[in-house]
């Protein structure tokens, strides 16, 4: 269960989210559409807790603890995920070795064994399958040179891997075709397990005919204007934006 | 010295309690200090030594006394303390070898927890990797072992000083065959007090069986550790030898200025890696070895290859330049080097490659990382003599900035005499992204870890040029030294 109150949040003193009253309960996977530059990559790096963003008023909570009071590190091995819309490269790390860096910090918070070498590559070998995903990527530098459906891909195996409880994908359909989008789809659906939960951020609701959601939110100015179904995103495609903005003024 | 190794280990292991940064408690036979004819006649007869050692040690000391200490213009607000040579003793061995040290007791629990982290103690790796070991102990050396195994491959490995009374004619026609004694005013010195070092003989067509692996130590207050290493690889022999040095911290200045020589004959392969780990000092800069080291290869033979890979973490200042002469046609010189500085420490390192011989090639690749006020400076040299046809040589430098506190130099000095050299120079400076910190933050990873996995990534190529369990050490010793340098 995440619990967003108010939440508040600033770059550089401009206020950017003013206001976010958001719960997500066990299981359900709730969507965030907004035009761009309404906060939705604010919002997911805040829960994330990417230091350059200053939570000014509000509070967050997951699973009865005060997420905002944790260490970005922490946030990860408590069970929050973020895919992130422009993954970084991290030249000379193999994706192999940090991955099973990352996969064992998270297994040692929760009490369970380190995996040795040979039960993270049989792990990797089951969650690559799921995600049809090409292993020999693992090989190579963290990023390095992935095509963007290559990186997308990796953030999902990385979400596979990770086990997180929360899920927050960040424009996880941008730049990819239809059939990678299809993929990156199956991979999170697959992960769907009635206790996992999810936001889905995006700008189109394509993705949700794929990925469909419980809740639909729709961002705009760093506030949540509406909620619904998924039929709100529906609504939002055909009349876009606009429609809203004007209802909402 | 027992056959069995491992039986040699422990004893070794025993009588030394090999562990970083402490003061050994052994009693030791120590050379007032002082630096005069008499003190080298007195380091000689100590070591039972020929009468043209000895000549030769004077005529080093008594053009040393003709030279300057040479001073390096680029940090002219640095804090440099003059070095006395009066004030450093220049001969220090334990009593016997009975004597064990005692007590751990008042040893700074700070670093001895730094060296913990580091895990592994020497003894143990040595054991595992299989590699002999020569342990330089202040100056002389405590123990060689695997010598039997390596006997029967006829590979000589041993103490300088032993070299000098079973191998003369070696020693007498290679040493300071390729480091002349007067190169340089550190390499003076060292031809004129050196007290030991190691002394490597691969003949003709032989691949050494095991790493070879030296273990260099300055412990005695006020002692300078002067030590003098030959390797000779003759025609197809082939070696890979590993120095690692440690230091335990004291106040003031310590010297360090070994000279290593190492020479390829025809088709022969030597590869060098040091690993460097003295005493850095404080965060003040107070303390920490001068580490000014004179290390040359000569590929003098065709198509040999010379290979110099050093991580260089520790030191106040370090001034090292391991160079090759590519005379050979086709021969080959490599250097790969990671420094890193923090606190206050500055690096002044880099290579020369020297191409006189036709279709030479070398390759360069400098990783320097600065935190903390650490000063990082590639120094390079890339020379082609007019007969050096079809020379090639790459070189890259890269620098990583941790911090604003501290500073990345590069200076590439290329002479090219030939046209048809082919020259390539690559240099990028970068600071470490806050970005990629927080990816791996996000994915359960602690800062320090990211920090840590990002500078190893960084340094993967020459981390990779090392042997296994050595980059192992590696990776762990770039850890410790930049603890307290995130956030
Ligand atoms: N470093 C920054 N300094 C000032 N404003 C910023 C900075 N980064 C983002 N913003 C602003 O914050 C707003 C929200 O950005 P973002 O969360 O990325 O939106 P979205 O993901 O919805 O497109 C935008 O108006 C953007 O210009
Ligand atoms: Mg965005």
């Amino acid at each position: 269960m995440l619990e967003i109150k108010n939440l508040h949040a600033s770059i550089e003193d401009t206020p950017i989210l003013k206001g976010i009253n958001l719960s997500i309960p066990d299981g359900e996977v709730h969507s965030i559409m907004g035009p761009n530059g309404s906060g939705k990559s604010t919002l997911a790096r805040v829960l994330a807790g990417e230091d350059v963003y200053e939570v000014t008023d509000g509070s967050v909570i997951y699973n009865g603890k005060d997420l905002l009071d944790m260490d970005p590190d922490e946030r990860a091995r408590e069970g929050l995920f973020m895919a992130f819309q422009y993954p970084v490269e991290i030249p000379g790390v193999s994706t192999k070795y940090f991955l099973r860096a990352a996969v064992n910090a998270v297994r040692e918070h929760r009490d369970l064994t380190e995996l040795d070498a040979y039960e993270f590559l049989k792990m990797v070998k089951e969650k690559a399958e799921i995600l049809d995903l090409d292993t020999s990527l693992l090989d190579r530098s963290v990023n390095e040179g992935f095509s963007g459906g290559e990186k997308k891909r990796a953030e999902i195996f990385q979400m596979a891997m990770l086990d997180p409880g929360m899920c927050v994908l960040d424009e996880t359909d941008s730049g990819l075709d239809i059939d990678a989008l299809k993929v990156v789809s199956d991979g999170v659906n697959a992960l769907r397990d009635g206790t996992r939960s999810f936001l889905v951020i995006t700008h189109y609701q394509r993705l949700l005919n794929y990925i469909v959601p419980d809740r639909v939110h729709v961002l705009m100015d760093g506030r949540i204007v509406e909620t619904g179904g998924r039929e709100l995103a529906i609504r939002l495609e055909e009349h876009g934006y606009a429609s809203i903005e004007a209802a909402s003024a | 010295m027992p056959e069995d190794p491992n039986l040699a280990l422990d004893n070794w292991a025993e009588q030394t309690d090999y562990k970083w940064g402490f003061v050994t408690d052994i009693e030791s036979e120590t050379l007032p200090p002082g630096l005069n004819e008499d003190t080298i006649r007195g380091i000689s007869a100590r070591k039972r030594e020929p009468e043209w050692l000895l000549e030769w040690r004077l005529k080093a000391y008594r053009h040393w006394l003709t030279m300057e200490e040479p001073e390096w213009a680029h940090f002219p607000d640095h804090d440099w303390r003059p070095i006395n040579y009066q004030d450093i003793s220049y001969y220090s061995a334990p009593k016997s070898d009975d004597d064990r040290p005692k007590s751990l007791d008042e040893v700074d629990p700070k670093l001895l927890e730094t060296y913990e982290k580091l895990g592994i103690p020497l003894e143990e790796r040595a054991a595992l990797a299989g590699v002999a070991v020569d342990a330089v102990f202040d100056s002389v050396s405590v123990a060689t072992t695997y010598k039997g195994k390596l006997k029967e491959a006829g590979v000589i490995f041993c103490p300088m000083s032993e070299a000098v009374h079973d191998h003369p004619e070696l020693v007498k026609q290679y040493l300071g065959h390729i480091v002349p004694p007067n190169d340089n005013y550190f390499a003076a010195l060292n031809s004129a007090v050196f007290t030991d070092g190691s002394f490597v003989f691969i003949p003709k067509g032989v691949t050494c069986p095991m790493e070879l692996s030296t273990y260099f130590r300055i412990n005695a207050l006020s002692t300078g550790q002067f030590e003098r290493t030959l390797i000779i690889a003759e025609e197809g022999a082939s070696v890979s030898y590993l120095e690692g040095c440690t230091a335990p911290m004291r106040d003031e200045n310590q010297l360090h200025a070994a000279v290593v020589e190492l020479i390829a004959l025809d088709d022969a392969n030597i590869k060098y890696s040091t690993i460097q780990n003295w005493y850095p000092g404080d965060e003040n800069g107070v303390g920490g070895i001068y580490n000014f080291v004179t290390k040359r290869g000569l590929c003098e033979g065709d198509r040999s290859h010379i290979s110099w890979t050093q991580v260089e973490t520790g030191s106040a200042i370090t001034w090292k330049y391991p160079s090759c002469i590519l005379k050979g046609d086709d021969s080959i010189g490599e250097f790969y080097s990671v420094a890193l500085t923090n606190m206050k420490q500055q690096a002044d390192t880099g290579t020369k490659m020297i191409h006189l011989g036709k279709n030479t090639r070398s390759n360069i690749v400098s990783k320097g990382i600065s935190a903390g006020n650490g000063q990082n400076t590639y120094r390079g040299l890339v020379k082609v003599r007019p007969k050096a046809t079809n020379a090639r040589n790459y070189t890259q430098c890269d620098s990583m900035l941790m911090g604003d506190r501290c500073g990345a130099h590069t200076f590439p000095y290329i002479e090219a005499e030939n046209d048809t050299a082919v020259i390539e120079h690559e240099a990028s400076t970068s600071k470490i992204g806050d970005d990629q910190i927080f990816y791996l933050n996000q994915r359960g990873i602690t800062p320090e870890d990211a920090v840590s996995m990002i500078v190893n990534g960084f340094c993967r190529e020459v981390l990779a040029e090392l042997p296994m369990e050595f980059a192992v050490e590696a990776k762990k010793l770039l850890e410790v030294s930049l603890e307290g340098s995130v956030g």
